[in-house]
Order: structure tokens, then sequence, then C-alpha cells
């Protein structure tokens, strides 16, 4: 069943959530600031969720705004680029912005000032291009998902079939957190058409806008962009779509406002508010026929297809007590975040923590020289008195709060008993991998357990587990196609080794029969003689005959067969006589042959083509001791020479 | 009489008994469970042979037939625990003549150093070494086990096992593990972890 919502249509409500204290006002109070640009930019080659890029540049080149500094790898990366003009001072390993305060690959950017652009190329005519091609652009625009986890928006759109609704989330739940809340005030219209380019990618039915009931300025900012969008837009003349699709599309966005409620802005609970459907497990908000964006994607898009221009800066929030004018900033991706806290009045007091992100979401800093990434959206330098750092984990009383707080309706009692016991089959069967790490349990928990942490560490000891397994099996195929090989190649050895005996008895033979051909030629060559003497004898007419070969023999004997038997006889005594000399003469001469070689074996021989092969073996067998005499002295030699190289010359 | 008839009544109920029990034994004769094939999938497939065997499925015939479960260095503690719950026998400590379990590492070779010997691609149990005879030689690190096996056969020990480096992909949320930057009150620069390197 299709899923349909109307600007009327009843708004539905997610198990459990939270009602913290919001605390936006001073920071989205001012319109978003651009800041100078900073001495140095740190660019990490890895902002988004996928594999990295490949490098591109080298240190000392000079790099226009937009030039990508990576090209995007396997499995459809994302590149990265030079968010503004300036010279490459080193590429070398830098904190990076992440909760393990790990350092990784990081290009840094000295800035020109310059701000001289590389070549931009907007898509024009977008409707005459295929979506395959607008993805392709998106991608190499380095267009990521602004809202969290920073997964590739172009994935992301041809990943998903059949979308009945396209919703762009504006709702923006956790505290302090201004960012898309002043980017809707201020780019309302920008956001719409990205938006519609967004739908028309995913030829979604439906686009809706969905903000939360405590921005109101930015709902009314949407309000007046869509009423001008449908005065002036020409729906008719989109070409896009599929025709039967662009007759039910219906191109008017709908604005809806949802209620203020932690975490109505996760994909899953907006989802469940706006159309009371829930997302299956392990599945995908496209399973049920919904797409969802960020505003701040939708507005990256907007400047990528209308502008040409790469993800090169966001919205960045920065607030808290410890910061004297909060606010939100244009931050080019790169800024380190200490330069971010120096423009806004940074005053640190005693102990004075950093978060990167929201207070429920977000993440202590170890280093406060990490950069800006796609995916950072809030710097929080809170007072001691504003937000208390985590206190002392006190024994768990099952109160329950937990389990009502949930919205994914977990039992997150049930999954820190589990965690703790390090039961990852049990875990697994609690549906831990539904969490969504929005920290409304530990939020509620008044044994300030961090409860978010043990399922962190669940979940990342349940990843490596997985990765573990999967290597194991990887190296246990790779040991049995090994150990399939030797066992293959010992055949094949085998194999070679009887092929090669059974050559050798062939070439054996061959020289035998050799042998006896030689050996019968003197023989044969009496008979002739004996044969022409007799021819002569018995008919002196025919004397033409040749007497050399046996073949003119044969064919005289033909003719006078009578009295060839009787010659034959004769012949054949002679024959005899000749082969005795014959074999005694080339005895003689082995043996000769034998003295001058010091051949090892006795002759033990009976006949001559034996005796004359063992001979011959003899001799090779020798020729092998004297070369392997030779070469061991050599190696000696080249030992006494050279310690260092003897192993290796051994296997040489 | 009646305890003759008794003795026969009972022996004619044994025999019987003992008839359909050795039909039945034969007739519906269960397949074995491999259990070795279990025992197997649970090894680290190192390969390593620090347990004794050449290679772990032969480990886990051994295991299969009566052998200690805690001979297995790189599996660890993890595995001893996984084993004694799969064949319910007890789980004891990690026999240290065999080994400690250590981090995980990945074997390099120190290419300008290598001979191109062929050694240490022969002695690799699961084909993680690439080169030819007087080539020089590779480790596919993605393929590698740790195991080991190829740092003795270098003529020119020109193998190191380099511990594996943590990626944040696959970082433990080991939170306790990471020095947290405090800035403090006097300085209005913050203070960065050890592990910082400010670029000039």
């Amino acid at each position: 069943m299709a899923v349909e919502i109307s600007a009327t249509s009843k708004l539905w409500r997610f198990p459990g959530g939270i009602h913290p204290p919001e605390r936006k006002a001073p920071a989205n109070l001012n319109n978003i600031q651009r800041f100078p640009l900073p001495p140095m930019l740190f660019i990490p080659l890895h902002q988004h969720i996928g594999e990295d890029g490949e490098l591109c540049v080298a240190v000392g080149d000079y790099v226009l705004k937009g030039q990508p500094l990576t090209i995007p790898g396997v499995n459809n990366g994302l590149p990265v680029h030079a968010t503004t003009s300036g010279t490459i001072t080193a590429i070398h390993e830098h904190p990076l912005n992440h909760p393990s305060g790990l350092t990784g690959l990081t290009v840094c950017l000295e800035p020109d000032g310059k701000e001289a652009w590389y070549p931009r190329q907007p898509l024009n005519n977008m409707d005459a291009l295929s979506q395959r091609e607008v993805l392709q652009h998106l991608q190499a625009m380095g267009i990521a998902g602004l809202g969290g986890a920073g997964f590739p928006t172009a994935r992301k759109v041809a990943g998903a079939k059949n979308i009945d609704v396209l919703i762009i989330n504006g709702v923006e739940c956790e505290p302090y957190i201004a960012s898309d809340d002043r980017l809707m005030r201020e780019h309302a219209k920008e956001i719409l058409a990205g938006s519609h380019i967004l739908q028309k990618l995913t030829f979604a039915k439906q686009l809706v806008i969905a903000i939360e009931d405590n921005k109101p300025e930015a709902a009314a900012a949407f309000r007046e962009a869509i009423e001008q969008f449908s005065v002036t837009a020409d729906f008719s003349a989109d070409g896009a779509d599929p025709a039967g699709s662009a007759a039910r599309t219906n191109r008017q966005p709908i604005l809806k406002i949802v209620p203020t409620r932690y975490p109505s802005g996760g994909e899953k609970q907006l989802i469940q508010v706006l159309t009371g459907k829930q997302v299956p497990v392990r599945g995908l908000p496209a399973d049920i026929g919904i797409l969802m964006q960020n505003v701040a994607t939708a507005y990256a898009v907007e400047r990528a297809v209308n502008h040409g221009e790469p993800l090169l800066e966001r919205v960045v929030t920065i607030t808290g007590e410890a910061v004297k004018n909060p606010g939100t900033a244009w931050a080019l991706l790169g800024t380190p975040i200490d330069y971010l806290l120096a423009q806004s009045g940074f005053k640190p007091g005693k102990k004075q923590r950093v978060i990167m992100g929201g207070p429920m979401m977000g993440f202590t800093v170890t280093n406060l020289q990490i950069p800006v990434i796609k995916t950072t959206n809030c710097v929080l330098a809170p007072t001691h008195k504003e937000l208390t750092p985590p206190q002392a984990e006190m024994a768990c009383i099952r109160c329950g709060a937990c389990e009502i707080a949930c919205p994914a309706s977990l039992l997150p009692q049930q999954l820190q008993w589990l965690a703790k016991a390090q039961d990852y089959a049990g875990l697994k069967q609690h549906h831990l991998a539904d969490c969504i790490e929005c920290g409304a349990c530990a939020y509620v928990c008044p044994s300030q357990i961090p409860l978010v942490q043990y399922y962190r560490q669940a979940k990342a000891e349940i990843r490596e587990q997985t990765i573990e397994q999967q290597k194991s099996e990887i190296a246990r195929q790779r040991f049995e196609a090994r150990q399939a090989r030797l066992e293959r190649e010992k055949e094949e050895r085998l194999e070679k080794h009887r092929k090669a005996a059974e050559a050798r008895k062939a070439a054996q033979a061959a020289r035998q029969s050799e042998a006896t051909a030689t050996e019968q030629d003197p023989v044969k060559a009496a008979l002739a003689r004996v044969k022409a003497k007799k021819a002569q004898q018995t008919a002196p007419a025919a004397n033409t005959e040749s007497p050399q070969g046996p073949a003119g023999s044969a064919s005289q004997t033909t003719p006078e067969h009578k009295v060839d038997q009787k010659t034959d006889q004769k012949d054949a005594v002679a024959a005899a006589v000749a082969r005795a000399k014959a074999k005694k003469a080339e005895r003689d001469r082995l043996a000769q042959a034998e003295n001058n070689n010091e051949a090892e074996k006795p002759i033990a021989a009976k006949n001559a083509p034996d005796h004359d092969k063992k001979d011959a073996v003899a001799a090779a067998v020798a020729r092998a001791k004297a070369k392997k005499a030779e070469r061991e002295r050599l190696a000696q030699a080249e030992n006494n020479a050279s310690t260092t190289n003897t192993k290796g010359s051994d296997n040489g | 009489m009646s305890w003759l008839v008794g003795i026969i009544a009972l022996s004619a109920i044994a025999l019987a008994a003992g008839l359909i029990l050795g039909f039945a034994a034969i007739r519906f004769r269960v397949e074995s469970d491999p259990i070795v094939e279990q025992i197997d999938g649970l090894l680290p497939q190192t390969q390593c042979g620090q347990c004794g065997y050449p290679g772990c499925r032969p480990y886990a015939e051994a295991i299969a037939n009566g052998d200690e479960l805690n001979k297995c260095p790189p599996g660890g503690q993890a595995t001893i625990d996984q084993l004694a719950d799969l064949l319910g026998r007890e789980a004891k400590p990690l026999d240290e003549a065999h080994g400690e379990e250590a981090q995980k590492t990945v074997a390099v070779i120190r290419e300008d150093e290598c001979i191109g010997c062929t050694k240490c691609i022969q002695a690799c149990p699961v084909d993680a070494i690439l080169g030819a005879a007087k080539q020089m030689h590779t480790v596919i690190a993605d393929e590698c086990t740790g195991c080991d096996l190829c740092v003795e056969p270098c003529p020119v020990d020109c193998i190191d096992m380099v511990p594996v480096a943590t990626k944040p992909e696959r970082w433990k949320w080991q939170l306790d593990q990471i020095p947290v930057a405090v800035v403090d009150a006097g300085q209005n620069t913050a203070t960065s972890a050890p592990s910082a390197s400010k670029v000039s």
C-alpha cells in the first residue's frame, strides 16, 4: 500500500521520547555569520561513510577552490575538495573528527585568500540528463547526507526504488543545535529547489517538508517559499519523469509541522510521526516507499546542480555558555574547531569540555585542532553548571524509566545487563542493532548509567566479531585452497616424474633400436657382398644389380626363389659370423672408451644395446658428479668471499 | 516352577528388547554431527600451529578426539569459552606453554632487504605473500593472519610482525582509554592530547 501524506493528514506518535531543555535561543537569533579564512585548513580524506578516495594532489601543489583532492575509489566513495584556493603544505596524520581521537590522513591547505575557483560546471539542462548522470554529478560534487551519518547522497538515491514520499527533514530535534533552523530561515527557496531536484531524481510522488513546531520562523519561510513556487513554477513543462508517474506526481510540496519531542528528527521516528508506519527491522525507509533527506543536503544538492559548487562548507552552530557570541556560521570543511571557537569569543572555564555535536548524541573532543567535516553540525562549549559532566555510575534500580523513554521500543535495562555480561547473542536477540543511540535512556536514568556507551561498545564488539569471523572464514578458505594446491602440485610432480621415466624408456628403446640398426649395418653390408658374389656366380648375365642396399638384393631374390633358399642359409651363417665379429669389435672399442673415461660401473652387459645404454648412463653420472663437485667448489669459494649472501646463493 | 517361568519370561523380554534396540541402532542411525566442522568454525583460522598441530583443522580434529581446549593463543579466552560451551567441557585458562594471547599483528616485509628466496612464501599457510624467485616479496596485509610462520624461515630476517593499527571504523569505544582534552581557564588556546601533532 502506497504511503500518502496530505497537508491535513493525521500525525502519529512514536513510542517514548523526551523533552530536554531546548536551549536553542542564543544561537538561532542571528544570521549565519561568515568568519575570515582560517590560517590553515585540515581536510581529512575520510569525511563520510564508505571508502576513502585516492589522493590526487601532492605536497606543494597549488589548488583552487573546489578542486578535487581525491578521486573516488571503489564502491562509490566520495571525493573531498579543496575548500579554498591555496597551497598544500603537508599531507599527514592529523587528529580526526571522531570520538576515538585517532589520527587519519589529512591534507593541510594554507589558504592564499584569493578564493580562486576551480571551473564550475552547473547542470543547466538537468531535465535532459538521465538520473544516472545527475547522480554521477552529485557524487563528483562530494554530496553526503549532512544530517547525521554522512551517507553519500547519490548512493542513497540510486538505491531507493519505488519511492512514494520524499521527506525533507528539517526537524533538528537535538538541543542547542540551530544550524538547520537558520539555514531554513535564510535559504528556504534554495532548499525547496534542491528538494525538487531530489524529487525528480527519486521519482517521488510527494514531497513533504517536516519542521518541528519550535521553529515557527523556519516554517513561515517555507510557507512563503512554497507559495512563491506554486505561483511561478510551471509543472507541465517537466519532462524528466516518466509519463505515468508525472501525472500522478503532486509537485506541490506539503509542509508538516511536527510536535517537538526528542528524537523526532531521527529517520525512523519522523517516518512514524508522519505516516504511522514503522521501518522494518534491518530494513530501510525505501522498503516502505519513503526516502528522507536533510534540509542541508537539499541545499547542497541545489548548489551542486544549479551552481556547480562541490560541498565545501556547511552551517555549524557554535554555542554554549563558555562562548561569548554563540551563533551559527558557514564553516569551510577543514576549519579547525579552535578557530571557530576563537572567532566566537571562547572563554574556557576550569576543566572546560568541548562537545562535537549536541549534548545528547555528541562526543567530547580530544583535541581542538580537529576539523569541521561534512557531518559536523555543532560545536558545543558548555560551562560546568550548564551541562554537568557525567557523574559516577550507580547501580541500576530497575525503575524502568529508560524503557518508557526508548523511541525504538527496546528494553534498555535488559540490554545494559546483557552488554555488561558480554552476552552478544542475547543482545542480538534483543535487537541491539535497532538502537539509534539517541541517548534518551541515559538522559532519564536516575542512576546516571551511561547506557549508550555500553551499547556502543557492545555494537562495536559485535561488529568486530563479525569482521573477525568473515576474516577467519576467508583464511580458512585460503588455507584449504593452498592445501589443495600443494596436493595437486605433488601429484603433478609425480605425474611429471612418471612421464619423464616413460620418455626415458622410450628414448632408451629408440636408442636400442638405433644401436641394433647401426650394428646390423656391417652385417647387411657383408650379407649384400656375399649375395652379390653368389649372384655373380649363379647369374653372371645379371650383373647390373646394385650390391649396396638390402632392398636391391631382396628384389633380386624374388625371381630366383629356389636358388636363394640355399644361398640364404649360407648368407645367414656369414651374417652370424659378421655379427659376432662386429660385436667383439664394438666391445673392444667400448672397453677402451671406458678406460679413457674412468667410468665407475663395470661392464656387465650381456648384449650390445643394453650395454651401450648402461655405458651412456655411467658417463652421464660421472659428468653430473664432476659438475656438482665443481659447483660446490665454487660455492665454497663464494662463501669464503662474502659471508652475508651465503643463504641466498644456496637458493639461487 | 514359577521362578523358572519368571527367568524365561524376563530373558525373552530382554532378548526382544535387545533385538529391537539393535535394529533401531542400525536402521535409524543418525549421521554424527560434524563436530569437527563446528570446532573448526570457532577457531581463529590463523593456521599458526602454536597448538602443536599443523593448522586449525587438525587441532579441531584433535579437540574432537579429546585434546585440551586451551592451546590456541590467537583465539584467546573467548575461543576457549566458546569451545567449552560447544563441547560441554570445562573452560580452562589459556595454556601458557603454547604462547600468550597477544595483540593482533600483521607481517610486513622490509622490501629493500628481501633477497627473493621464496622461503616465506612456502611457509605462509594462507598464501598471503606475493613474489617470485629473486624478485622482491610483499605481504597482502588484508589476508595475513599474523601467524608468525614466515618470520623464522627468512634467511635475512627482513620480516617484522607489526601490530594492527586501530581504524576509526573499527574502534571499540574505549572512552576510558583516550586522553580527553581539558581546556584551561588560564590560556586561550587549547591544550591538546599528547597524540596531537600541530602543523606549523
